[in-house]
């Protein structure tokens, strides 16, 4: 009882802060919606039993790239009254195009639920955890995979560093090699002057 | 009982919602990129839903995948969407084009 009802719970807040998202006014309200989105989808895959991809979600989409969304949004500058101009325009045609591709959604997984794919079938309850058999598998036959999945990583942050660095021609930055090739000899000057003749008044 | 059909009507609702997001926010790159990750919310419920379902975890191995893209996707697209900005002083999509030659 308590599962079905929060898995309403959890589905209708991901719903509801998924329109959200696309209709607040304001970008940083709407990143703020994708986090109660995400947070909620968490709660759905909680019930579904893969706790492991629930805090992985939660972790990643919250922790780093809701997180970058919002550094991007508030360090822009931009004027996003003047984005949202052809909002309206679209509004009718946006809505037909989304209930249309809804129904066709909708109609092809009722024909899947219809066939006999899935019926009678009983899951078998599982031996391990969830994190335990999703580990096994990570690392035995999808071993290949999870590494190209590292290195997709890799890439993207080398390509956000190499995108978005630039070298500034004003800074100060002291150049360590040229210092440590400094010696006593070349960098002090013994100039002995004269009686009165070391500085000029 | 919850089925796997209640976890699809879910995921097609956001998957439509995150389609639609990307059909009104037709300049606005940042809430294009916020639909895109809705969309590919929407495909991870599917996938854990059908994984839980079948009592396969393939299902959920892909989904890490998934993530796995989506947030280097994030990333990317936001590191041109700033080296964009710097340059143009917008972000409307409309000035894109400007960036041929």
């Amino acid at each position: 009882m308590i599962a079905i009802l929060a898995f309403y719970l959890f589905a209708t807040l991901t719903i509801a802060s998924a329109i959200a998202v696309i209709f607040a006014r304001n970008p940083v309200h709407s990143v703020l919606w994708l986090i109660l989105a995400f947070f909620n989808a968490a709660g759905l895959m909680l019930l579904a039993g893969a706790e492991f991809i629930a805090m992985v979600l939660v972790i990643v989409y919250v922790g780093a790239v809701a997180v970058l969304f919002l550094f991007v949004v508030m360090m822009l500058d931009i004027d996003f009254a003047q984005l949202r101009s052809g909002f309206t325009r679209n509004l009718p045609f946006g809505i037909l195009i989304a209930i249309v591709l809804l129904a066709e959604v909708i109609v092809a997984e009722a024909a899947n639920n219809a066939a006999p794919v899935l019926a009678g079938r009983q899951v078998p309850e599982a031996k391990v955890p969830n994190i335990v058999a999703l580990g096994q598998l990570l690392y035995s036959r999808y071993l290949f995979a999870f590494e190209i999945a590292g290195l997709i990583l890799l890439v993207a942050m080398i390509g956000a560093i190499v995108l978005t660095h630039r070298r500034r021609a004003d800074t100060r930055t002291p150049n360590a090699s040229k210092q440590l090739r400094r010696t006593p000899g070349e960098a002090i000057k013994n100039l002995n002057p004269g009686v009165g003749e070391g500085m000029k008044l | 009982m919850i089925t796997l059909g209640h976890y699809l009507f879910v995921a097609a609702v956001l998957f439509t919602i995150g389609v639609l997001g990307i059909f009104l926010n037709r300049r606005n790159v940042i809430l294009m990129l916020m639909a895109i990750e809705l969309i590919l919310l929407a495909v991870n419920i599917n996938l854990v839903a059908f994984s839980a379902f079948l009592g396969d975890l393939t299902g959920q191995v892909l989904a890490m995948f998934v993530l796995t893209v989506a947030a280097a996707e994030a990333a990317i697209g936001l590191a041109i969407l700033v080296i964009f900005f710097r340059r143009r002083g917008s972000i409307a999509v409309d000035d894109v084009n400007r960036m041929h030659g």
